[in-house]
């Protein structure tokens, strides 16, 4: 865990209410280092508490963020210019534990599909072979498709067959092969993937949860969750958590 | 401007002394902002703080409220946690013996309860504890039903637990006040007849959000308590009327974000100050207050921080 300042290098709208934030180190006291999965709490001007953002893309110097405009605070991160400086917490959450595997699937919905870049690009990198499956409500909605496929091999699904296949993500699981699952993205569509990724290994099947935080390192205790090892916080020993410990309500 | 620091470090003295415990400065992370300090220890080494206060515990392990627990506001935010923690057994056996390494302070040990049986429990509990310096019983929790705020809103109860704890405590007992009541000064005063050795103040006021796309409390519990900058001016003024109603020591808080904050508190009657929301914003806020402290001494010409309690009463 980091509290870095960043300068805004770029903040654009990339599909309806969705903005793709880019951001370079100014100051940071130590090496920073960012997992996938994990998430960075970035204080936005006039807002008490910080807005906690996935990691979409990370080099070492140059943070990629996208976030989708849901609120005021949200809001006013949108507009956020070139130039202007940004504090955040980094390196929070767990991340993925990346798994030993040939063919991970990799399921994203709507704006949780940014996580799931950074793994792509790690898992690759591992020499794996992963499949991207992204859901979206409609073509207006879509974003980093180009991306996806320029990585690995990518399946686009929208809810009205505006861009990609019609349906949900879950209708293309089953007639796909994979030996390890990664999953962001809202929970009915978290649980419909928990619903079919039973028969992976221990650990092989890994699902990004969200929730409203205080803090974003573990402190206040207003993002716990029951799970099957005890309580969690979804900022601390969160947001993945496998199958195997996950209790829904 | 570091040297500047480095220089009045020297001359300024922070120590403050609650109820015969010395504290190298007066800044303390307040309870349920601090959990039982390891979060803090990835950040910066804990034992330059006066003291903390740990999590709320009760007797039981509590999962807290229905989530959300969380709404933000401006200049401060809304929690309804509900008194999570894991409960008074696994606080002695397990956070206690793994902060001894790296805290060597005395620390306030946070109690609260459902029954007057559960408090006097932990408290003989917790009262055994050599690390622990001061009780601070939490009869002030606004997101509990039955038990917490209950006590703390009726000079009675709050006399009847403040009694029942110290006949079981063999360290000083503090007893955290509720802002959300007609007159602090008269529940103060009920806690001092009792043989509260200190009063900590005030918890969280009770505030309420609603969100305007479901047109619903944005809170699970509904309403929740309020903390951060904006309280500020509330807590100053009731540490100031409670300094005017008993002779006992009281550790001011309630939105303090600063070191100037600190000096404020102190002059309305704190001998020492709790920094609560502060630290969930900003994880490094106390060490900051604590190293802010010196300059703002030597521009005040302030040598001795325990000098200016209550000053600000003195014609």
């Amino acid at each position: 865990m980091h509290l870095v300042d960043f300068t805004v290098t770029s903040n654009k709208k990339i599909a309806r209410d969705v903005f793709e934030m880019q951001l370079c180190i100014v100051h940071c006291a130590l090496p920073m280092d960012l997992r996938p999965g994990q998430f960075v709490n970035l204080t936005v001007d006039g807002h008490y508490l910080r807005r906690p953002i996935s990691v979409c893309d990370w080099d070492g110097q140059t943070l990629t963020l996208i976030y989708k405009v849901v609120g005021q605070g949200t809001a006013r991160l949108a507009q956020y210019a070139p130039g202007e400086r940004i504090n955040a917490l980094t390196g929070l959450g767990n991340g993925y534990t990346l798994v030993p595997a040939k063919r991970p699937l990799l399921i994203g919905g709507g704006v949780g599909v940014p996580p799931l870049f950074y793994l792509a690009k790690e898992l690759a990198k591992a020499g794996q072979r992963p499949i991207a499956l992204l859901g979206f409500k409609c073509a207006d909605e879509s974003f980093f498709e180009d991306e996806f496929k320029a990585v690995c091999e990518t399946v686009i699904m929208t809810e009205d067959g505006s861009a990609g296949g019609e349906g949900f993500v879950t209708q293309v699981m089953p007639g796909l092969e994979y030996d390890a699952m990664y999953t962001c993205g809202p929970e009915p569509m978290l649980k419909a993937v928990y619903d079919q990724a039973k028969d992976l290994p221990p650990g092989h099947a890994q699902f990004s949860f969200e929730r409203r935080m205080g803090c974003g390192f573990g402190a206040c205790m207003v993002c716990s969750c029951k799970t099957v090892t005890g309580y969690k916080r979804i900022c601390k020993e969160g947001p993945i958590l496998t199958r195997e410990e996950i209790v829904w309500k | 401007m570091r040297n500047e620091n480095a220089e009045c470090r020297n001359i300024a003295d922070l120590s403050v002394t609650l109820s015969g415990v010395e504290l190298q400065n007066p800044v303390i992370p307040a309870s349920g902002c601090f959990g039982y300090g390891q979060e803090f220890r990835e950040f910066y080494d804990i034992d330059m703080l006066g003291s903390f206060s740990f999590k709320g515990t009760t007797l039981e392990p509590r999962f807290g409220n229905e989530l959300p627990r969380v709404a933000e506001c401006g200049a401060g935010m809304l929690n309804s946690v509900g008194l999570q923690n894991p409960g008074i057994h696994a606080v002695i056996a397990e956070e206690l013996p793994r902060l001894k390494e790296h805290f060597h302070q005395p620390l306030i040990a946070n109690i609260s309860g459902f029954s007057l049986e559960e408090y006097v429990a932990c408290c003989e509990m917790i009262s055994r504890c050599g690390q622990v310096g001061i009780i601070e019983l939490n009869i002030s929790c606004p997101n509990v039903h039955g038990g917490g705020a209950a006590f703390g809103v009726c000079p009675e109860t709050a006399a009847q637990v403040t009694a029942a704890c110290k006949k079981v405590s063999a360290k000083p007992l503090y007893v955290k006040l509720s802002p959300n009541v007609t007159s602090i000064a008269e529940i103060a005063r009920a806690c001092e007849a009792a043989g509260a050795d200190g009063l900590s103040l005030i918890n969280t006021l009770l505030g309420l959000r609603i969100d305007l796309k479901t047109r619903r409390p944005v809170l699970a519990n509904k309403m929740g308590g309020l903390s951060g900058p904006s309280v500020f001016p509330v807590a100053l003024r009731m540490v100031w009327q409670v300094y005017q109603a008993v002779k006992i020591p009281i550790i001011g808080m309630g939105g303090v974000s600063s070191a100037r904050d600190v000096i404020e508190m102190m002059l309305a009657g704190a001998s020492a100050v709790q920094v609560g929301a502060a630290n969930l914003v900003n994880p490094y806020a106390c060490k900051e207050i604590i190293e802010g402290l010196p300059a703002v001494m030597a521009e005040m010409g302030i040598s001795s921080l325990r000098g200016i309690v209550g000053q600000g009463h003195s014609l």
